[in-house]
């Protein structure tokens, strides 16, 4: 029963109030009809399911609504922190970059 | 000889009261202050168990949480509760208890006669026995579930109330001992908001059994009091006993049990206050002042009633007057045991302290010491009646000879102390074994948010431990603001002697052939059964545990498990601290089911939705049924009709004259803005291009594997204004649906999303006569055929009211929805059943809505479907639009190798040759009529929906079969409860196939 900083609504609440939407920033294919069943059914079904850092989704279901993106550990359950998908998206980045990297 | 009440200064009794009690029959004294334990041995009892393996007989050990074998049955009837530990059950005016072990009695018990058979049954044995043969597994398990376990459910309701309360607290101190009576006081003094909860039905802890303690110039007994008093002055601290923090969680949530009223005789308990409250908080600082609890000794035989921990017998005398023997043989490995001795011998016991301490001496001349002794093994029928003293190597632990034997009435044993680290681990965490203690503790340094004080952190002497809890009390208060200088209470420093820590004493000979030396005792496990385990290659401690069943059970290892944990280590000639602990989870203490529940029970257990017309359908007598949250009117039976009647009836009705059913539990979501219409074209397998302004389209939705998710029908209110409806289990859902898809990939698209399910009542008007009855309450709406075709929407007033009108059919007979104002709905309701009296007007529930549809081969999301079942499966292509620009959510799916191959199931109706068989929703369909399987006769599909057709005079189905479309007029067989039903397979529309009734 964790609490999460909601961006839009501006405060710290319960998970109860939180629904799950799983892993943040899947890029739809932008022509599906392009691609092949494999890459389609990548992106319909695989995830990342990392033992760590990761980047996912929560949807303040029962407040504003908003979608807001979070990076939580899955082993520690230790949350990074909480941002607006617009805002977190050049940190998701950055740090898919440094996986890239490494 | 066994236990007496003695007259000593600073017990927590009142003997001037008697209260009397029955267990296990036969009927007792104690007084108030006095556990069921306390009381027990007070009269000389000691037999309270029978052990779960071998039937031997069992009896108190410890004195609180730790005991692992005085199970008791406590109460009778509705109040009865199972397994409470006799050391934790206070005492009260007529309680009743009974053991939870021993068949058919405690005195003989058939299990101790398998028990003489005990070699055959070590750990694991039934792992590889019971296995042949298969067909008596039944009767195996019948005889083991028998065996097993301890204590009987209750059988009948529970009377009492339990409910639930939040803190937010600044600082929650865990643990009413000196230490956190200490950091309590620091913090309250300091003016934070402060919350101390102890287990106990007082504070003090361990001071309640040591008065010896000096704390600024205090006795134990004048400390706890002058802080208790200095609490309760300080208004915003509160201070809970009778309370067991059980569980920690993320972000300093923090859940405690507190027993409100398990204390009172339930004729003496306030029916208006709960029996068991749960406590939720929330603390910025919590500080874990949990302590520690002795572990015994492993030697032979130690499982003996008589034997016990000294801290319990030290307990048993200071806090409750209750001498456990005459002739007391000690053995520990440390001054603890010394200090138990003194109290002992000056209740005028006779004691021998066997310290395993080569240079170890008496205080006093009030006691005898053989120092470097250890208890090879107990002796006794029943009882403890003698000991096996051996002499010990110096550094190795071997015994050095054969010994003598002393005989004594009770044995205390102490191999030091464990911190109760549980709660600081529940996070996931494992303690650090201290080999300077010898012992598991958390770190001093605790983490943030989280302090540890005391001997949890593995701080042992009283001096050390309050200096310790200062300073970590000046840290909290620093982080939460608060500038106070805190003062250490003074506190003497007594010498110690240096422990020496052993585990398992030794006997002589190899582990498993002198006596069984008991490690768990709710569960039989002995030290040669952990050797075993880690011969058979279990290496991992959770193995261990596994294989063992070490620290399973009620007691969760709190005696146990550390010198289970030794023990492993030794037998892999591994380090203790490699080994490590296996995990630690709530609850740290047994918690009730009522307590978790709180309130949420029965009407309160989830919310319960009605529309605003409901007073309007129980004035009816309508029968209700469960639609997710909602309880929505199922049929209206009229006096002497069965389900079946008044369903036959309400259907007759709708199709030959008018009927009416309340539709307001559909989800509704209004979608607004300039990008609407592209919205639904994106989210919607079907074209919403062309929808003009006044026009209503039925939308199919699916997810992006292509599936059928929901439907409903949408209208197009204005340009930018769309009017959706969705199923009344899936709007919320759906809700959420679309605002993903908006907000994660589609921001740029101008569309917002109101959920406006509770803002309209829908009364659906159905049947040829709908338009007549329409017409005498709406004058302002042209309802003509050619002007008000199907599938259109009009605005106007109805009764009185604005409404909007659809003109939709989920029947397939002529249909008006009348959508107004929510508050407005019952109103409407009275008003079209007035309207519609001359035409003999019939309300409708679920039931008949359900037939309707099957009748027109219209699907019900979650029940033709179950989230598999693409449109084309369920012979929906029309409303699939291949030809959108956009590829839709779903679209891609459809051409999936998996999706577009032949023989998937697909949507059939189905007629069984008995025209009065209804079928039963869920019957497995197959070929043949034989009911085993094999390579050619497999299941082919399965009844969706099953209904008696009152239109038709015959039953009709809908199923989903292999290859269904493919299949029209072959007969099936549809197998369920062991009955065959020959069925024809038909197209699934039975009535009305042209589609022409709709359109009048």
């Amino acid at each position: 029963m964790f609490l999460m900083h909601c961006p839009h609504c501006g405060e710290l609440r319960d998970e109860e109030e939180f629904s799950y939407a799983g892993e943040a920033y899947i890029p739809r294919p932008a022509q599906p009809e392009t691609v092949d069943d494999a890459t389609w059914g990548d992106y319909v079904f695989f995830r990342k399911n990392p033992k760590g850092w990761f980047w996912e989704q929560w949807q303040h279901t029962a407040a504003c609504r908003k979608v807001l993106a979070v990076k939580r550990n899955t082993a520690t359950y230790e949350i990074a922190g909480t941002w607006t998908l617009a805002d977190a998206k050049p940190l998701y980045l950055a740090d898919l970059d440094r996986e890239v990297k490494a | 000889m066994s236990g007496t009440r003695v007259s000593l200064a600073g017990t927590r009794i009142d003997t001037a009261q008697t209260i009397r009690f029955s267990f296990n029959g036969r009927d007792y004294t104690g007084h108030p202050g006095d556990t069921l334990a306390s009381a027990l041995l007070a009269n000389g009892v000691r037999r309270m168990a029978r052990s779960f393996k071998y039937g031997r007989p069992r009896g108190i050990i410890g004195a609180g949480a730790e005991e692992p074998n005085a199970l008791v049955q406590l109460g009778t009837g509705a109040l009865t509760v199972p397994n409470i530990k006799a050391t934790q059950a206070e005492l009260y005016d007529g309680l009743v208890a009974n053991p939870t072990s021993g068949w058919p009695s405690l005195d003989f018990d058939l299990k101790s006669v398998l028990g003489r058979g005990s070699r055959f049954m070590p750990a694991g044995f039934y792992s590889k026995t019971f296995k042949w043969p298969r067909k008596l597994w039944p009767l195996y398990e019948t005889v083991i579930r028998k065996f097993a376990g301890f204590g009987s459910a209750p059988t009948e309701a529970d009377p009492e109330r339990y409910d639930h309360l939040h803190h937010h607290v600044d600082v929650l101190v865990v643990g009413g001992g000196a230490c956190g009576l200490l950091a309590a006081l620091q913090a309250g003094q300091a003016g934070l908001k402060t919350l101390l909860l102890d287990e106990q039905n007082e504070l003090g802890g361990w001071l309640l059994s040591d008065t010896t303690a000096q704390i600024d110039g205090r006795n134990s007994e004048a400390y706890i009091r002058a802080v208790r008093a200095a609490l309760q002055d300080l208004p915003h601290v509160t201070v809970l006993t009778r309370t067991t923090a059980f569980g920690m969680y993320e972000q300093n949530l923090v859940q405690a049990v507190e027993l409100v009223q398990d204390h009172l005789a339930p004729t003496q308990r306030n029916a208006d206050m709960p029996r068991h409250r749960l406590h939720k908080i929330r603390a910025h600082h919590v500080v874990l002042a949990t302590g520690a609890i002795e572990r015994p000794l492993v030697f032979g035989n130690n499982d003996l009633p008589g034997v016990m921990t000294v801290s319990a017998g030290q307990t048993f005398l200071q806090r409750y007057g209750v001498l456990v023997g005459k002739a007391i043989v000690l053995c520990g490995t440390s001054d603890l045991v010394h200090d138990a001795a003194e109290l002992l011998a000056s209740a005028g016991a006779k004691v021998t302290v066997a310290d395993v301490r080569h240079g170890a001496k008496a205080r006093s001349n009030r006691y005898t010491v053989m120092a470097g002794y250890g208890i090879a093994e107990a002796h006794g029928r029943g009882e403890v009646s003698s000991v096996r003293l051996v002499p010990l190597h110096a550094e190795r632990d071997e015994a050095a000879g054969p010994g003598t034997t002393l005989a004594c009435d009770a044995v205390l044993s102490s191999g030091g102390l464990s911190p109760t680290v549980h709660l600081f681990c529940h996070d996931g965490g494992r303690p650090v074994w201290d080999e300077s203690v010898a012992a598991f503790v958390v770190p001093r340094t605790g983490r943030k948010g989280v302090a540890c004080v005391g001997a949890v952190t593995g701080t042992f002497e009283l001096a050390d431990a309050l200096a310790q809890t200062t300073q970590a009390m000046q840290s909290v208060l620093t982080s939460l603001g608060k500038s106070a200088t805190l003062v250490v209470p003074a506190c003497p420093s007594p010498q110690r002697m240096a422990a020496r820590p052993m585990f398992r004493l030794p006997d002589g000979k190899a582990e498993g052939a002198g006596a069984k030396a008991f490690v768990d005792y709710q569960n039989d496990v002995s030290a040669a059964d952990i050797e075993l385990a880690v011969r058979e290659n279990y290496h991992s401690i959770e193995h261990v545990k596994r294989y063992t069943a070490l620290g399973f059970g009620t007691d969760q290892g709190k005696l146990s498990n550390v010198n289970g944990f030794v023990i492993t280590a030794r037998a892999l000639k591994r380090p203790v601290s490699e080994v490590g602990t296996t995990t630690y989870r709530p609850a740290y203490t047994p918690v009730s089911l009522g307590a978790l529940a709180g309130t949420m029970r029965e009407e309160c257990f989830d919310p319960s939705r009605y529309t605003a017309i409901h007073a309007s359908h129980m004035a009816r007598q309508a029968a209700l049924e469960p639609v997710g949250q909602w309880l929505r009117p199922w049929y209206f039976p009229k006096p002497g009709e069965d389900m079946h009647a008044a369903v036959n009836r309400e259907c007759l009705a709708a199709r030959n004259g008018v009927a009416v059913m309340d539709a307001s539990t559909l989800g509704k979501i209004q979608i607004d803005g300039p990008d609407a219409r592209e919205f639904l074209n994106r989210i919607y397998s079907n074209a919403w291009s062309q929808l003009a302004v006044g026009k209503c389209r039925y939308g199919l939705m699916l997810d992006e594997n292509g599936m059928v998710m929901d439907d409903g029908v949408t209208a197009c209110i204005e340009p930018d204004q769309f009017y959706m409806t969705t199923t009344t289990g899936g709007a919320a859902r759906v809700l959420n649906w679309l605002e993903r898809w908006h907000q994660t990939e589609w921001p740029e698209l101008k569309v917002w999303m109101t959920s406006v399910t509770d803002h309209w009542s829908t009364v659906a008007l159905v049947g040829p006569k709908a338009r007549a009855v329409l017409a005498k309450l709406c004058p302002d709406i042209d309802l003509s055929p050619e002007n008000f075709k199907f599938m259109d929407w009009r605005a106007g007033t109805v009764c009185g009211l604005p409404a909007r009108v659809f003109r939709i059919s989920f029947s397939g007979e002529l249909s008006y929805e009348l959508n107004v104002e929510s508050g407005y709905g019952q109103a409407l309701w009275e008003a079209v059943m007035e309207a519609g009296a001359e035409f003999d007007i019939t309300p409708y529930g679920t039931e008949t809505m359900h037939v309707l549809r099957a009748e027109k081969g219209f699907i019900i999301v979650g029940q033709d479907t179950d989230g598999s079942m693409s449109p084309l499966d369920l012979d929906m292509a029309w409303a699939v639009g291949m030809k959108k620009p956009f590829s839709f959510l779903g679209k891609r799916s459809l051409a999936r190798s998996d999706t577009a191959r032949a023989g998937r199931k697909q949507l059939v109706g189905l007629l069984p040759e008995d025209p009065h068989a209804v079928l039963i929703e869920g019957a497995q369909i197959m070929q043949s009529a034989v009911a085993q399987p094999d390579g050619n006769n497999r299941m082919l599909g399965h009844v969706t929906s099953s209904y008696y057709s009152a239109f038709l005079g015959r039953s009709i189905a809908m199923a989903v079969v292999a290859g269904g479309l493919e299949r029209k007029d072959q007969t099936l067989h549809v197998h369920a409860h062991g009955k065959v039903t020959p069925v024809k397979v038909s197209g699934s529309v039975f009535v009305d196939v042209k589609g022409d009734r709709q359109n009048v």
